[in-house]
């Protein structure tokens, strides 16, 4: 065993560092006891299980100097115990890693010897073969330790529904023979998209709750921001990498702007700049820089660049627009999306004025993708709005409001409309 | 190494016999992956085929045509032995076929 800190620690500071742990080494523990167990049921049962006598061990012995390396230990000896009692059973199902267990005395206890797995689970949560809605379900569950229950509550589906999706994906790992390790570098470029775009809608679908009252799922929010992180440390060179990381960063500076006092929604142009956060807007504008060196540069990479043009304007009047309008002509160069024209349509509204913006915007209600979406609705009554037509922009307030679940953001439609002036 | 089909599909209309040469397409997907290929074969047209059902009392009932009605039909297959599902798919994507290709992975029996 590692050294205890001290010998018998106060139960509270055993919990808390369990916890700490959970929060910080899952997906290293997790990563490689797979590699050992051969397959994933077996490696989370072990790793579960070390973190549970985690609680009954190091009460009594103290916390150890390296929990994560504890842990995996811990876990990888349960894997291999379970693999060798069930060898026999076992040697008809197929293994997603298949070599010998290695010997125990490999197993040591400094952490030191035992390979970062962690890409690897990523890449296999994250396999283009799985369906998209299970392959974020897994991230959260294998690599973020997310319990059943939470990815379900998450995604606003039944417990049942989310077990039997993750069960499902799991059996498909296995029986498909999807393999558990880093993409090759020529297929690396394919597969890092899938990874992203999992770790993008984790942090998008935190930031934005599409129902109910809480504006911002911040625990969801806060697994994206560190996934997005975790890939930063794995892949330190890739530039789409480092676009995502720059995108999270630029908008995490705004946060703490977002709500008034309140809690309702503030537009960015309404946002009280001096509550940005600097220190994160000058971190992100140096990885959107370096992410903007890759030829042509990436969706990420410029979503973030449009987010530093805001971040580092002193005034919303001030914004540079058609910097902004120029970045999202080539956003719609690499990203084919009625979402992103309908973006590039409101910053051309303020480049060159409402009346072009309404013109765009008309073709996109055509789209039937947009048929439903709040933020056309909301969009095209800003613009007649700003045009002084008032009733019209009044019944596309009205429909935003239908089409919106969120709380916080109906009562932000609700002062739009009553800022109209009536008239008659 | 795992089994897998690769199961090849080509539009229905699409779907004619090509004659008693190996397009020289599949003869050189089939000359360059010639070490993971176990077996593989082109079918006859989907005119051709004949399905079999079970009726309610257990009875075979033989009928015209093809199993399911799609669009697609399979036009032909290969047999393949791959270390992962990723190996296979990249044999697959290799196959000059027309519509597209499914991946499955063969069962296990001892």
């Amino acid at each position: 065993m590692a050294s205890a800190a001290s010998p018998t620690p106060a139960p509270a500071d055993v919990a808390a560092a369990v916890a700490e742990a959970h929060r910080r080494e899952w997906a290293f523990v997790l990563a490689a006891t797979i590699r050992v167990a051969g397959d994933i049921d077996t490696a989370e049962e072990a790793v579960q299980d070390a973190y549970a006598s985690a609680l009954a061990i190091w009460g009594a012995r103290g916390i150890p100097s390296n929990p994560g390396a504890w842990l995996t230990t811990t876990a990888r000896r349960r894997a291999l115990d379970v693999r060798r009692r069930d060898a026999t059973a076992r040697r008809a199902l197929p293994k997603l890693v298949d070599p010998e267990p290695p010997p125990l005395d490999e197993l040591a206890d400094t952490g030191e010897s035992i390979p970062d797995d962690r890409l690897a689970l990523v890449f296999t949560c994250c396999h283009p073969a799985l369906a998209a809605e299970a392959r974020v379900a897994l991230t959260l569950r294998l690599v973020c330790g997310l319990s059943t229950a939470d990815v379900a509550r998450a995604f606003l589906v039944p417990e049942a529904t989310m077990a039997a999706r993750i069960t499902r994906a799991k059996q498909k790992i296995t029986t498909a023979g999807i393999p558990y390790r880093v993409p090759s570098p020529d297929e690396l470029g394919p597969r890092l998209e899938s990874v992203l775009a999992v770790v993008h809608l984790v942090y998008t679908t935190g930031h934005t709750a599409p129902f109910g009252v809480e504006l911002m799922r911040r625990d969801l929010a806060e697994r994206g921001r560190e996934l997005a992180r975790l890939l930063r440390v794995l892949l330190p060179d890739d530039p789409d990498v480092a676009g995502l990381l720059a995108l999270v960063v630029l908008t995490d500076a705004r946060l703490d702007a977002r709500l008034d006092d309140d809690g309702e929604v503030l537009l960015m142009e309404e946002q009280d700049r001096s509550r940005w956060n600097r220190r994160a807007i000058a971190e992100g504008a140096a990885l959107v820089r370096e992410a903007l060196r890759a030829r042509p540069p990436g969706r990420y990479a410029l979503m973030a660049a449009i987010a530093a043009v805001h971040d580092e304007s002193p005034s919303w009047s001030e914004t540079d627009w058609v910097e902004i309008l120029g970045l999202y002509d080539l956003l719609v160069d690499v990203w084919v999306s009625p979402v992103v024209r309908l973006n590039r349509a409101i910053a051309l509204g303020f480049a060159e004025g409402p009346a072009e913006a309404l013109a765009e915007l008309d073709e996109l209600a055509a789209d039937p993708r947009l048929a439903r979406y709040p933020y056309l609705s909301a969009a095209r009554a800003d613009a007649l709005r700003r045009l002084g037509r008032s009733t019209e922009a009044r019944l596309a307030y009205e429909e935003a409001q239908i089409l919106t679940d969120n709380a916080a953001e109906l009562a932000f439609l609700q002062r739009r409309v009553d800022s109209i002036d009536d008239p008659h | 190494m795992s089994k897998y089909l690769i199961l090849i599909y080509q539009d229905d209309d699409a779907a004619q016999s090509e004659g008693e040469t190996v397009n020289p397409a599949y003869r050189e997907f089939m000359e360059r992956r010639a070490d993971s290929l176990l077996g593989g074969a082109a079918l006859e047209s989907p005119a051709s085929g004949t399905s079999i059902r079970h009726d309610h009392d257990g009875r075979v009932v033989v009928t015209d045509g093809l199993f399911t009605e799609s669009k697609e039909v399979i036009g032909g297959y290969f047999l393949v032995e791959a270390a992962d599902l990723d190996e296979a798919l990249a044999i697959a994507s290799e196959v000059p076929a027309g519509a597209g290709v499914e991946v499955r992975p063969v069962r296990l029996v001892s």
